[in-house]
């Protein structure tokens, strides 16, 4: 209780309601089933290498839940790869997913710690050998080899409480965790 | 009476480890009338359930109990598991516990005014138990251990003995809390190859500015933080034992102490599929979060000895070289292949509360409990962790927690409700 007064009272201002975050890590703690949530993306072919992706209805907390509006994304991949460069390559989705989520947390983390933020930037960089997805050689696999992330955060506080918090934010992440533990992922045709 | 042959008494306590006999000391200075029933000996998990070389996290000084203390010529030293099955005993002896041993509790239920506890020696009626059976009955180990292939074998540490037990060739061990780390060293030291899979961990120096970390832990209030002043009990209750060894070198096992002595450090183990170990890519942001965990704490004794006064009796401030990332981590480990001929689990432990027919016990099976008062009444707990302050984790942390649920219980006795 005391750290929630404290919060309601806090001078620091991020943009972020952590008070309803806390309130529903309370609720969803008695209620498991309403912490189901599934996300859903529907793609079409359009030419070529290109595609539109569009996201829209999610489920969670019980029921079907719509974005405001359908956000949509065009995949496709560039002129080194002799395409047409209509949109980014579908792994580039993959460093906006773990840029954006990381950022999230960090300015969650900072608010529930007091921490005022100025500026958070990153920059991703995945490192990727693409001789696996062209079946050059056999032992190069087709993901990532590997992806660094650089934050630079201007902020009241120390080095080490703001390397704290990209700690934390990664302790906390989805795509963190999706990208860097095995996940069981089905295919198939309807 | 319908139940003229059924025994009575006021409390039973269920466990005679250093937890129980606290309670059966208190109880005896307060004439409550009482009984401790032992499934097996005094001391039997100490006794029964550890590796050989296992000696205590805490020094010898640290070693008391209501009424007893270390009084040997090693204060610094670390008890072997057969001086503490000894120092419990003689803590039984001295407080002339009432113990029954070979009384395993298979049932509690309520009755109308108390409780009705069943064990092989027989069925006794009183107003209240305590709970002192321990937080470590059972290891456990992830749900993907069945995907684990047969030629591969696989030990918990109640299993473990000592390295000669092991098949030849490669060891995996899961886990780097104080268990993991110290069978990742002794297997090593044996010749092995040892791989350790790295989650979430507690990174301590063994000495600090010249004195036991855990006499910082003590003096400087860290371990008189109570349950109830702390911002996330769950997460303390549940936190791995930090990586601590007890020798006579007082040296430190860290993980960069491991990668020295030529164990592989890999991420946390994820799952298996298709015969294969996975482990997770996050293990940079391990050795970060523990890193920055411990220079938080080694700061925060900094802070208390130079405002108390008390730098002028330990060594100067240190920090210590941040946890090393080896080059290439691998995120995967074919159990076909026979690099690894055994796994050792060193995943944690959990209390088994299956003779407990009380609901009192949550979906991920610990009690429910505040303070050691659980929520029926009559009905209390000692010698889990963190029970009443991060003290109680401690053999040294019984005698507070023993005498305060005591209390509380005679207070409950006294006024029929507390």
């Amino acid at each position: 209780m005391g750290e929630r007064a404290h919060i309601v009272m806090t001078t620091v201002a991020n943009g972020v309601n952590v008070q309803a975050l806390l309130d529903a890590r309370e609720v969803l703690k008695g209620a498991p089933e309403a912490a189901q949530f599934t996300w859903r993306a529907s793609s079409k072919w359009d030419n070529g290498v290109h595609s539109t992706t569009k996201i829209q209805p999610y489920f969670g907390l019980g029921a079907e839940q719509n974005h405001k509006t359908e956000f949509v994304f065009e995949a496709d991949h560039p002129e080194t790869f002799a395409a047409e460069d209509n949109g980014i390559t579908p792994i580039e989705y993959l460093l906006v997913g773990l840029a954006s989520c990381l950022t999230a947390g960090v300015i969650a983390v900072a608010q529930n710690r007091d921490i005022q933020l100025r500026s958070v930037t990153s920059t991703v960089e995945g490192h990727h050998d693409i001789r696996g997805i062209l079946g050059v050689d056999s032992d190069v696999r087709n993901g990532f080899n590997d992806i660094k992330v650089t934050f630079k955060i201007d902020a009241d506080a120390s080095a080490q409480d703001i390397e704290a918090l990209v700690a934390q934010s990664q302790k906390r992440s989805a795509v963190f965790d999706a990208l860097t533990n095995p996940t069981d992922v089905t295919v198939e045709v309807a | 009476m319908n139940h003229g042959s059924v025994e009575r008494v006021t409390t039973v306590v269920v466990g005679a480890g250093h937890a129980g006999l606290a309670a059966s000391h208190f109880l005896s200075d307060r004439s409550i009338d009482h009984v401790v029933l032992e499934r097996g000996e005094v001391a039997n998990s100490w006794r029964h359930e550890r590796w050989d070389s296992l000696r205590l996290l805490t020094p010898n000084w640290q070693s008391r109990l209501p009424g007893l203390r270390y009084e040997g010529q090693d204060p610094d030293g670390y008890m072997t598991m057969g001086e503490v099955t000894e120092f419990i005993e003689r803590f039984a002896a001295v407080s002339r516990a009432p113990v029954r041993t070979g009384a395993n509790v298979t049932s509690v239920r309520r009755t109308d005014d108390g409780y009705q506890v069943t064990s092989s020696r027989g069925e006794i009626r009183c107003r209240t138990v305590v709970i002192a059976s321990g937080a470590c009955n059972r290891p456990s180990v992830p749900l993907f251990h069945s995907a684990v292939p047969d030629s591969v074998e696989q030990l918990t540490p109640f299993d473990y003995r000592d390295p000669a037990k092991l098949p030849d060739g490669g060891v995996m061990v899961v886990g780097a809390s104080a268990t993991g780390v110290q069978l990742a060293a002794e297997l090593r030291q044996s010749g092995r190859p040892v791989t350790l899979a790295v989650g979430e961990h507690v990174r301590l120096p063994r000495v600090y500015r010249g004195r036991d970390v855990l006499w910082w832990m003590d003096a400087s209030g860290v371990w008189d933080q109570r349950y109830d002043q702390l911002d996330d009990l769950t997460r303390a209750r549940r936190l791995p034992s930090p990586q601590l060894v007890g020798t006579h070198e007082r040296a430190t096992l860290d993980l960069n102490t491991l990668t020295s002595a030529g164990v592989e450090l890999v991420g946390r183990w994820a799952a298996v599929r298709d015969g294969r170990a996975l482990f997770s890519g996050g293990l940079r942001n391990m050795f970060t979060l523990a890193d920055l965990k411990m220079a938080r704490l080694l700061g925060t004794f900094d802070e208390w000895a130079s405002e108390n006064g008390r730098d002028g009796e330990v060594d100067p401030p240190e920090r210590f070289a941040a946890t090393r990332v080896p080059t290439s981590t691998r995120l995967q480990l074919d159990l076909r292949s026979g690099e690894i001929r055994a796994i050792v689990w060193a995943t944690g432990f959990r209390p088994d509360y299956g003779w407990l027919a009380v609901p009192v016990v949550d979906a991920k099976g610990q009690l429910l409990h505040e303070g050691g008062v659980v929520d029926s009444p009559g009905l209390y707990a000692l010698g889990l962790p963190v029970l009443r302050k991060r003290r109680s984790s401690f053999i040294c942390g019984i005698e507070d927690d023993a005498r305060e649920v005591i209390d509380h219980l005679a207070r409950y006795l006294a006024g029929g409700s507390a």
